[in-house]
């Protein structure tokens, strides 16, 4: 059944700030650069910020992983008058597009008018997301996971990545290709950190940090802040930009993938999965579309092998065969036509978390506004449809699908 | 790749802490006895162990002596010690625990090469003293 607030809103304003290196944006401060990129994002809509009267969290509304948003202080340093909404997604990046249908939640309650949704990250060494789970205080729960010296994303993804290599005869040519496919898509890209094209010997040579991952199959570690507006679809007619209309929005998932690879208590098949299929037929279940549907699609990739477990939670091949729906080449973009290659969806046109810059997520959801408003760098042709995901973590992970107008 | 004899992380470096549902199983680790919380009501197992058995709800807890075995469900190979970055070859191991069906620990393997550590594979308890007194369960090869 479609989704009652299906093409009720639209993501109007996107902004952003430079991406640094890890650890470059200093002396810039979180709240400096939030506000930059939210003064940005309202330049964009053709909107002031003094108008943003709701925030739209995720990530338990973490600036990062150390740092905090907080709504007043936000208002004190940006002058809003009041605010009549301020809500987040629980848990960590796996909601950041989920927190577009948070936004939607509010607005369709008509708790407020213009809502914010960002991310501000700045990794001095001691907030390096690297070393977070390593570096944290051993507490009743972690203590069944940390002593085992998983202390890092990386470690912990690599132990999925090496279930699947096992069930499916996945292979790291095809966790390579993730790689290449996206880096491809940023050599015309002013902001992206890594701009080179990728050979395979390259991608061989790169050093093993984690059995069977390498480090160039770990995202980049940026700083920066990207912020995107949502409002309700009449007010969004007389923004400045066609809308990015929102036309499914959903997080959650189910038990036995629950806290992920902070637990490692997932059964077969979930195991070996990004933990999105709950989320993914939710969408698809709000649309009536399927995977085949999508002109592109915006694939969280804070790991190159998760890319290729959510290709199969959301149906863009069967589960198991991701290995030989990559090495196919079928997440590439073709500039000469402006489409897939081989009958496939062109993934992280923008480059992604792998290439362009890490901001938990955000620059996914401003890939999927740019696409369906036709002024993507690497513009899909004709596209209508963008599904933007969140990142394979704890619960809440979610889903988003973005129309054209 | 070759990676050499795989070691357990020195238990000096662990610390653990404990709440009144979780510290039996740590209790019994110290006495040499591997455990896994189990249902009082209706026989499920559930590790790490939590107030409510979420299959029937009740609050009644078992802590069985299990065999002690387990078997590899996935790893990964690390080569940096995680406290200091300096060379230390590890393998994280998930596995599936003998006689607590659904029940997983995440340890170190020691006994073999790190290269030929394997899904699958056969591995007994291994208990590592850690920091306050404490004993983690770790695995070595069968």
């Amino acid at each position: 059944m479609a989704w009652v607030n299906q093409d009720k809103c639209a993501i109007v304003g996107v902004g952003a700030t430079d991406y640094y290196v890890r650890g470059k944006s200093w002396p810039r401060t979180i709240n400096d650069m939030a506000a930059e990129a939210i003064m940005n994002a309202c330049a964009d809509a053709g909107i002031s910020h003094k108008q943003i009267d709701g925030f739209s969290y995720y990530s338990t509304a973490g600036a990062g992983y150390l740092d905090k948003f907080d709504t007043a202080s936000l208002m004190e340093t940006l002058g809003m008058p009041h605010i009549s909404w301020s809500a987040t997604l629980t848990s960590g990046g796996g909601g950041c597009p989920g927190a577009i249908g948070l936004a939607t939640a509010g607005l369709m309650n008509e708790d407020c008018t213009y809502t914010v949704t960002l991310m501000a990250l700045q990794q001095l060494p001691q907030h390096r997301l690297g070393v977070v789970f390593g570096a944290a205080a051993p507490n009743p729960e972690n203590s069944f996971l940390q002593p085992s010296g998983l202390v890092g994303p990386g470690h912990l993804m690599s132990v999925l990545a090496r279930r699947h290599m096992h069930l499916y005869g996945t292979t790291q040519d095809a966790f390579g290709e993730v790689v290449m496919a996206t880096r491809a898509n940023t050599h015309n890209r002013p902001k992206a950190v890594r701009k080179e094209p990728l050979t395979k010997d390259q991608y061989d040579a790169s050093v093993m940090l984690a059995d069977p991952l390498r480090r160039l199959d770990f995202c980049l570690e940026t700083d920066g802040a990207v912020a995107v507006i949502t409002t309700t679809m009449d007010r969004a007619k007389d923004c400045r930009h066609k809308p990015a209309v929102v036309h499914a929005a959903a997080h959650g998932g189910q038990r036995e993938w629950g806290r992920a690879f902070a637990w490692m208590g997932m059964p077969d098949p979930h195991f070996a999965s990004s933990g999105h299929k709950f989320t993914a037929d939710r969408v698809w279940a709000q649309s009536g579309l399927s995977a085949r549907d999508m002109d592109v699609a915006l694939i969280y990739d804070h790991f190159s092998p998760m890319v290729l477990m959510q290709l199969e939670d959301y149906g863009f091949c069967e589960k198991g065969e991701g290995n030989d729906y990559v090495l196919s080449g079928k997440l590439r973009y073709d500039p000469a036509t402006g489409k897939g290659v081989n009958g496939g969806t062109p993934v992280n046109t923008h480059g992604g978390n792998l290439n362009e810059a890490y901001i938990i997520g955000m620059t996914h959801i401003v890939e999927g506004v740019e696409q369906v408003r036709g002024t993507a760098i690497n513009q899909v042709k004709d596209a209508e449809f963008a599904l933007v995901s969140g990142g394979p973590a704890s619960l809440p992970v979610s889903s988003l699908i973005l129309r054209k107008d | 790749m070759t990676y050499g004899p795989a070691r357990a992380i020195p238990g000096d470096q662990i610390r653990i802490t404990t709440n009144p549902d979780t510290e039996p199983f740590w209790q019994a680790a110290k006495e040499g006895k591997l455990t896994a919380c189990q249902c009082g009501g209706c026989g499920h197992f559930r590790m790490p162990p939590t107030a409510i058995c979420p299959e029937c709800g009740s609050r009644a807890k078992e802590w069985p002596t299990l065999p002690g075995t387990a078997t590899v469900f996935s790893y990964a190979i690390c080569n940096k010690n995680p406290r200091n970055g300096e060379d230390y070859v590890y393998v994280p191991v998930v596995v599936d625990l003998d006689g607590a069906p659904g029940t997983r620990l995440n340890a170190n393997v020691s006994g073999c090469d790190a290269e030929d550590v394997h899904i699958g594979m056969q591995v007994t308890v291994d208990w590592t003293p850690i920091q306050d007194g404490w004993v983690l369960p770790n695995f070595r090869k069968a």
